[in-house]
This record gives C-alpha cells, sequence and structure tokens, in this order.
C-alpha cells in the first residue's frame, strides 16, 4: 500500500459511520443455506479438489457434528450472543462466473474492482509501486493476485489456497492441519470442514520475502459465512512479514466468520503476521454485526521467530487467541495486541505461548480498550514444559477505560512444569484522566481528537510494531471506532 | 483585552465549595499582570476558570476576551482563540511525542481559523529551533510527553510549547516554580522577548525573583479567592517582605 493511498484514506475517514459498510451489487452464486455432508461435498466439487481433501473435510465435518451434538459451541469465554442457527447459513458463495478464478485483472468484474479500490487495496500496478503483493479474498473466491512473477524468481509462492491445492498439492498435504489439527476446537473443525479459500505462502530455504504480503478480506454475501483458511511456510532460514486485512459490510444480520490461520516456522526462520481486524461491529444499538471465532497458531522450530501483532477494532464478538508453540530451542514467540471494544461489542482474546524447547523466550504485550457498553477479556495462557530449561516470559496486559459503563477483564494462566522458568506479569487498568483531557484541549484539540490522541500513544507499544502503512490505518481505524464513545 | 467580572466558581457536583468569591481584573493587551497569594488562595483555580476547565461551576459573573463573551466556549475553542494556559502540575502522556502533539495542537488551532497548515519540514525546524531556545534535552522531547519528565524539565516543555503556539494570552501558573536559576533567565528571557502590544501575559508566582526579570504592569494579591489588593510592582516587593498577614486578617481567611 502506498503512502499516499493510506493517507487519501485517513481524510475520507471524517464521517462517522462505519466506512466500509456498503455492498457490492455482483451476481452472486450461492448453494443452498445449512450445513450437511452434501454440502461439504459441494464445496469441495465446485473447487476440484483431490480425493485426499474432501476425505480430510468429511472428516472434520463429522468431527464437527460429534462436538455440535455433545457440547455444542464453546461457552467458557466472556462472550455473550444468542445461539449461531448453523443451518442459516450460506457456506458456499462465490461471485457468479468466477468459478475459474480469473488470470488477470482485465478478467475481474469491475464492480468488484471498484469495491476494492473503495477499501484502499492497492490492487493494480499500484501495489507494484509500493512493494505489496495483494491477494484478495471477496467472499469466498479469490480475485486476483498481483506480483505473483516477481515472487515466483525467488521460489516464494504467495497465492489462494484453492490454487495452492491444485499447484502445490504436496505442500498443502504436508502441511494442513499440521499446527492446528481439524480436532483442536469446535471452530477450527468447522473451518476445515467448508473452508472457502485463504491464502497460501511458501518461503524456500534461505529467503528474505523482498516485499510484504497482503490479503484483505471481505464479506459481502448477506447472511453468509466466511470461512478462510490461511497457512504460510517459512522454510529453514527464510523470512516473512504477512499483513492482512478485514471488512465487512453494514448488515443488520449477524455474519459468521471463522477462519483458521497455520503458520510453520521451521529452523532459523521468522514469520510476522499483522492484522488490522475491521468486521463490521453492529450497529450502535448492538444489531448486527460480525462473529469472529479465530483459531490463529503458529509453531517454531529451533531459532525460529513468529509475531503475531493484532489491533482489533472490528467484530460484534471476537474469540481469538493467536498463539506460539515453541517447540525448538532458543525458538521466540511474541504477541502484541490491541483490542477494543465500543458499543455492545465484545472481546475475548489474548494468547497461548506453548513452551517446549530450551530457552525459549515469549512477549505478550495485551492492551484492551473498553468504551460504550464495550467489554473486552484478555485471556493469556503461558505454559512452561517439563523439558523447556531456562525459558522467559514477560507478560504486560493493560486495560484502558473510556467511560463508566464499560468492562474490562483479564484472565492470565499460567502453568510452570520447569523450575528454571522466569516469568514476569505486570498489568493494569486506568482510565483517561480529566487532567489529560484538559491539558490537550487547553492546547487546541477537541475533545474527539484528545481522546484519540490519548489512546493511540497508549497504545503505542504495539502499534508501533505494525508496518508503517498499517500503524497509520491502524491509528485511524481506533479514532473511527471510538466516534460516539467521547463527546 | 481580557475582561473578568465579579467572577465566582465552585467544584462542581460539590455544594458549598465556592473558590472563586468575585474576581474583578482587567487585562489590556500588551500587559503583563502578576498574581500573587498564598497557597491554596485560589490562583490555580482562576487559571483554569479562565482556560475552561470543566470541573468547575461558573455560578456568578463573566469573562470576556475582546468583548465577546468566553464563558460557554470549551479549552480547545478558547485555545483557537489565542488563550494558553502554562500548567503548574502539567498532565503526564504516555506513548505521545511532544513533537507529535504540538503539530496536532497547531493544525487544529491553524484549522479552526481557515489557515493553512503547516508544513512538517517548517514546523520540524520551528521545532528544533525552539528546543534548542528553551534549553529542553533534545532526547527528552522523543519520549513521552512530561512522563518521567523532571519538575523543572515539564516547566520548560510548558514554555517550549509557548513558544511555538505563539498565543495572545498566555496564563503562567508558577511556571518559575522549581527551576533553577539558569532555567529561571530562560522563562523570563521567552516572556520579554514575547512581550508585544498585542500579546498579553498573567503570570502567577510566589517569588519577586521573577519579577527582577519581567517588570509586571500590574500586581494582584489574590487571597481566599478574591483579589484584595492590586498596585504596581512595587506591590511585590512588600509582599516579600511582610508576606499576606495583613491581608489574610482583613478576610479572615485561615491558612
Ligand atoms: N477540583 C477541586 N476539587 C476540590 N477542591 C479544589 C479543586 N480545585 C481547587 N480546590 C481547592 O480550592 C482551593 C484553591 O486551590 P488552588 O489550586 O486554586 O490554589 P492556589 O492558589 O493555586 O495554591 P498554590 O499556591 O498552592 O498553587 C484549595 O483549597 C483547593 O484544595
Ligand atoms: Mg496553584
Amino acid at each position: 500500500m502506498t503512502n499516499q493511498n493510506t493517507i487519501s484514506r485517513e481524510s475520507d475517514l471524517s464521517g462517522g459511520e462505519y466506512k466500509w459498510g456498503f455492498v457490492t451489487d455482483v451476481e452472486t452464486d450461492l448453494a443452498p443455506k445449512g450445513l450437511s455432508e452434501d454440502i461439504v461435498r459441494l464445496i469441495s466439487a465446485k473447487k476440484e479438489e483431490p480425493g485426499w481433501l474432501l476425505d480430510w473435510r468429511l472428516k472434520a465435518y463429522r468431527h464437527w457434528v460429534s462436538l455440535y451434538e455433545s457440547e455444542g459451541e464453546p461457552d467458557w469465554a466472556m462472550i455473550d450472543y444468542p445461539d449461531v442457527d448453523f443451518q442459516d447459513i450460506y457456506y458456499y458463495a462465490a461471485p457468479k462466473g468466477t468459478n475459474e478464478a480469473p488470470k488477470n485483472l482485465d478478467d475481474v468484474d469491475p464492480e468488484m474492482l471498484e469495491t476494492f479500490e473503495k477499501l484502499g487495496i492497492p490492487l493494480q500496478e499500484r501495489a507494484a509501486l509500493a512493494g505489496v503483493a495483494v491477494d484478495a479474498v471477496f467472499d469466498s473466491i479469490s480475485v486476483a493476485t498481483t506480483m505473483e512473477k516477481q515472487l515466483g524468481e525467488l521460489g516464494i509462492i504467495f497465492c489462494s489456497f484453492s490454487e495452492a491445492v491444485k499447484n502445490h498439492p504436496d505442500l498443502v498435504k504436508k502441511y494442513l492441519g499440521s499446527v492446528v489439527p481439524y480436532t483442536d476446537n469446535f471452530y477450527a473443525a468447522l473451518n476445515a470442514a467448508v473452508f472457502s479459500d485463504g491464502s497460501f505462502a511458501y518461503i524456500p530455504p534461505g529467503v528474505r520475502c523482498p516485499i510484504e504480503l497482503m490479503t484483505y478480506f471481505r464479506i459481502n454475501t448477506e447472511g453468509s459465512g466466511q470461512f478462510e483458511r490461511t497457512l504460510i511456510v517459512a522454510d529453514a532460514g527464510a523470512y516473512v512479514s504477512y499483513l492482512e486485512g478485514c471488512t465487512a459490510p453494514f448488515r443488520k444480520t449477524s455474519q459468521l466468520h471463522a477462519a483458521t490461520v497455520e503458520l510453520v516456522a521451521h529452523d532459523d526462520s521468522e514469520i510476522k503476521y499483522s492484522t488490522i481486524q475491521n468486521w463490521f461491529p453492529g450497529t450502535p444499538e448492538g444489531e448486527g454485526g460480525v462473529y469472529n471465532f479465530v483459531t490463529k497458531r503458529g509453531r517454531a522450530d529451533k531459532n525460529a521467530k513468529i509475531s503475531w501483532t493484532q489491533v482489533e477494532t472490528g467484530s460484534a464478538i471476537t474469540w481469538k487467541y493467536p498463539s506460539v508453540i515453541l517447540r525448538g530451542d532458543n525458538s521466540v514467540g511474541e504477541f502484541f495486541s490491541v483490542a477494543l471494544a465500543n458499543n455492545h461489542q465484545q472481546a475475548d482474546t489474548g494468547t497461548k505461548m506453548i513452551h517446549i524447547g530450551k530457552n525459549t523466550k515469549s512477549t505478550i504485550v495485551s492492551k484492551g480498550i473498553s468504551a460504550g457498553k464495550g467489554n473486552n477479556t484478555y485471556r493469556g495462557q503461558v505454559q512452561i514444559m517439563p523439558g523447556a530449561e531456562n525459558a522467559v516470559n514477560h507478560t504486560q496486559c493493560d486495560s484502558l477505560l473510556v467511560g463508566d459503563q464499560c468492562g474490562a477483564h483479564t484472565v492470565p494462566y499460567i502453568e510452570v512444569r520447569n523450575p528454571t522458568a522466569r516469568l514476569e506479569h505486570e498489568a493494569s487498568t486506568s482510565k483517561v484522566s480529566d487532567d489529560q483531557l484538559f491539558y490537550l484541549m487547553a492546547r487546541g484539540l477537541s475533545e474527539e481528537e484528545a481522546h484519540h490522541m490519548i489512546i493511540t500513544g497508549w497504545s503505542r507499544d504495539v502499534i508501533k510494531e505494525l508496518p508503517f502503512e498499517f500503524a497509520l490505518e491502524a491509528s485511524q481505524l481506533l479514532k473511527v471506532s471510538l466516534e460516539g464513545a467521547v463527546g | 483585552m481580557l475582561e473578568i467580572k465579579n467572577l465566582h466558581a465552585s467544584v462542581l457536583d460539590i455544594d458549598d465549595s465556592e473558590i472563586l468569591t468575585g474576581i474583578d481584573m482587567k487585562v489590556n493587551k500588551g500587559e503583563v499582570h502578576a498574581i500573587m497569594g498564598p497557597n491554596g488562595s485560589g490562583k490555580s483555580t482562576l487559571a483554569n476558570v479562565l482556560m475552561g476547565r470543566f470541573d468547575y461551576l461558573v455560578s456568578e459573573g463573566d469573562i470576556t476576551l475582546d468583548g465577546e463573551s468566553i464563558i460557554e466556549l470549551r479549552p480547545d475553542q478558547r485555545a483557537h482563540l489565542g488563550m494558553f494556559l502554562a500548567f503548574q502540575y502539567p498532565a503526564e502522556i504516555p506513548g505521545v511525542r511532544p513533537w507529535q502533539f504540538l503539530k496536532t495542537a497547531l493544525d487544529s488551532k491553524a484549522e479552526s481559523r481557515g489557515e493553512d497548515k503547516m508544513s512538517v519540514r517548517n514546523f520540524s525546524k520551528l521545532f528544533d529551533e525552539k528546543v534548542e531556545a528553551v534549553g529542553i534535552n533534545p532526547n527528552l522531547v522523543k519520549r513521552s510527553l512530561n512522563e518521567g519528565f523532571s519538575g523543572g524539565e515539564k516547566k520548560r516543555n510548558e514554555m517550549l510549547q509557548l513558544e511555538v503556539l505563539q498565543p495572545s494570552l498566555a496564563i503562567l501558573d508558577e511556571t518559575d516554580s522549581g527551576l533553577d536559576v539558569d532555567a529561571l533567565r530562560i522563562v523570563a528571557e521567552g516572556v520579554n522577548s514575547m512581550r508585544s502590544p498585542a500579546r498579553s501575559f498573567i503570570v502567577v508566582t510566589h517569588y519577586q525573583r521573577l519579577l527582577n526579570y519581567i517588570t509586571p504592569d500590574v500586581v494582584h494579591i489574590l487571597v481566599a479567592g478574591k483579589i484584595v489588593k492590586t498596585g504596581g510592582p512595587e506591590l511585590a516587593l512588600e509582599v516579600e517582605k511582610d508576606g499576606y498577614n495583613e491581608y489574610l486578617s482583613a478576610t479572615g481567611a485561615n491558612v
């Protein structure tokens, strides 16, 4: 994304409404509502998948059914929402006529391109200029992938998940489900059964990916669920920075989103994964909004490093715990998060750091902002396994309250099974103080600007971890998301 | 011109908490007024009420700037009209760089007046110049606004903002307290160099020594929320010598 592009978006954001709330009028090819083995087969057939993948989906489906019948949806998180009717959702929605993913931009529905334009996605040659390769997922089908060629020369694969299944089946087969098996949890099982598309990246040994890889996700069809799946593999000594952005239009009905992300960081490699999640949060009165149930996990081998950075401003419900399994000696896991819950939003998010190797190190910085009637919960787990000699964890967990009807909760779980471990946990809760507000306003900032400055300043330790253009966008999103909560 | 007429103010939501008990004061363009008075007499409250702090209730009286009442204006609107308060206790704002903060402040002022924003390059130049002028350690302004600043550093940072924002009415609330001799001179030089026929100052201080550097046009003695005496620079010398006892007994205040 060019800086210019991001900055122009900044000036567009003054309206205060959910800016991404437009609906694209593209003819959509819908499978009937509801979930069944037939739907799973249909999805797989539409995508012309090999038999092993259909088998895997079916196993996942059956596992999901058994979970559904025994326990139902998980209910341990501090979120409250009506039961999801899983039979009232479209599990497959592809823009009509794009059964075949388009080969180049000329094949793409112009209206769809316009949508991306509005989203500020640098889909065309702007992307090349800005050094970003973009893989945009529009509902289910991947629309266009840029810069594939340049990456190809380095042996880097960056494409939609379906293309990866077609063109790199061995890689997919090797890694799919290796970090998040379909048995992992209710939503992971659901995703494995019906995932529609997503992104795939593979960085070969010793290669440093020269540009940031980016995917924009968007839900368009009313009543549809989005189940994308992302798989990123950094082979030995490789490096990649991956960005993910999410938006959904304004809908008074709720939309279900259950994604799975798997990261594999081989020896000496590094994966940096940044997310800006801005799914539709629902109306200020609490109608509609995206239910965001996401399973994200990475595996770090010897000397490898995985960093998750997330700015979560959207969704009515967020249930998300990007985790790192520190399997190799000297591996490093990081989690930097800003989660904002305004109006009736509920966020239950955090991380899991599982230390298995020796000298493993993890850092957790979680910043939760609650405003309006929002509820924000940090749920984090640090687990030190018996073999993890000299493991180190530092956790910092801060909550900021804006107004007095919101809530902040911290739920740390710590399990230490090796006495050499060193763990530090810091937590704080603060309010935006009148002294701070008056100080800034006395210098000429409006109340809203003052709040925004205090909040982005407070979130700085996380935002500074984002690539520059994403950092600007994150700061703007915080501003827009807080409108109505202050003033 | 600033005019304060029979100003009464109390703490919002606290009954019988009147702090300012009827203040009258007139500050013409180009003048420097000093306000002195014992601890707790209401000097900071007056400064805050002038700047529009929300947690005070003005129950009586008026404040006008160039003839227009500003009582209903928010602090940011007052700042846009050219008012400035150098705080006695500046707030700490984690994660916010002084540079970014001042640029935003300047931009919103320009915007409110329909003027062009200063370019980043010009602003940077101005900022660096002023950082040097007020003698702030340049590393300090790379940190969070006021966070972990020493008392003197905070005061210098207030001076930096004053010099960058160039207000037409500056209220300095004990900007000289806790300063070493060099810093005191910098504050005085700052004020003196900014003195102009179009700009006025209200300087709240406990010390005559500041007034050796900045010769005020008018000195007010504030006791128990009222101005009990107004005079020329010689009044400050008297207070330095005799203290406030004579006024305290007169008002029946008990400090
Ligand atoms: N927000 C408030 N809530 C309660 N009491 C207040 C508030 N603001 C001021 N006061 C009280 O009003 C009185 C005047 O306070 P103020 O800070 O104006 O004094 P001052 O003259 O500036 O004193 P100093 O010389 O110590 O700075 C004090 O008794 C103070 O405790
Ligand atoms: Mg005071």
